[in-house]
């Protein structure tokens, strides 16, 4: 009988803690400020000094190489943009990644374009120069007498 | 280190059903219904010409057997002309059901025929770092 009541409540437990879930995603409106307020955004796991998803922690790395400035913010201190974010996006998973208030894509995403160098454009039509760029630029002065 | 590791990675070439080559003493087959449920979805929607689904999700704090972390290598003719992000859309919507219930991570690699070299090595994602569960 005791279990029957607590299994129970068990159950009332569970259905009320994925509704509270759902009821208290952050607004959209609150998400659009976020990812406009630097040029590039990024929704992670962790903060960038202790990323806490190696998918997270990839992003930060690409970040780190090409010198870039960004705001990171740690989805796991906040359970409404957890959900928030994913709806604001329409995407499933995190890391999320924003450049001028636009959503970039996840880890696979900002991989492929570090790899391509398109990384490289994207940052420069928001006038961020890559510092993997600059590297690029010095050792061919030195070449060059 | 990672040949062993991959050699742990079931990779089944047909069928629903997985095994795991290095533990043989406990030779333990089972069910994978999700993976063969992604599995589905991806072969009929986008007619696949080449398709992979590693589950990672040994690679995390799961419990052994878990379907909880994949990734997938998706060659199809319907990704030609679409940029990346439309790419993984299209896939994250097919999976969408998947995604809801229980799968956590889903690393895509989402190529044409034309762009697939079958030579390509599918690396591992990066390891956990302890940030599930939370």
């Amino acid at each position: 009988m005791n279990l029957n009541i607590f299994s129970k409540s068990n159950n009332l437990l569970r259905t009320a803690a994925s509704l509270a879930r759902f009821y208290s995603a952050k607004p959209a409106e609150e998400i659009q400020k976020m990812v406009n307020n630097n040029k590039v955004v990024v929704f992670m796991k962790g903060v960038p000094e202790q990323p806490r998803c190696g998918f997270s922690n990839a992003v930060v790395q690409i970040m780190r190489m090409h010198g870039v400035k960004y705001e990171a913010h740690d989805v796991l201190a906040d359970e409404a943009l957890r959900q928030g974010i994913k709806d604001f996006s329409n995407w499933p998973t995190i890391p999320q990644v924003f450049i001028n208030g636009e959503f970039v894509g996840g880890c696979d995403i900002l991989l492929q374009m570090h790899r391509s160098g398109d990384l490289i454009e994207e940052l420069e039509k928001v006038g961020i120069k890559s510092a993997l760029l600059i590297e690029k630029e010095q050792e061919e002065e030195k070449k060059s007498p | 280190m990672q040949n062993i590791l991959r050699s742990v990675i079931n990779i089944p070439a047909s069928g629903y059903v997985g095994v795991f080559p290095l533990h043989k003493s406990m030779m333990s087959q089972f069910v994978a219904p999700v993976e063969a449920s992604i599995r589905q979805k991806l072969t009929s929607q986008l007619q696949t010409t080449h398709l992979e689904i590693i589950n990672e999700s040994y690679m995390h704090n799961v419990p052994k057997n878990s379907e909880t972390h994949f990734k997938v290598v998706v060659v199809s003719n319907k990704f030609a002309d679409l940029p990346l992000i439309k790419r993984h859309r299209l896939v994250n919507d097919i999976l969408k059901q998947e995604l809801n219930s229980g799968v956590h991570a889903l690393s895509i690699i989402a190529k044409t025929p034309d762009q697939w070299n079958s030579s390509e090595q599918t690396e591992p994602s990066p390891n956990c770092r302890g940030g599930f569960g939370k």
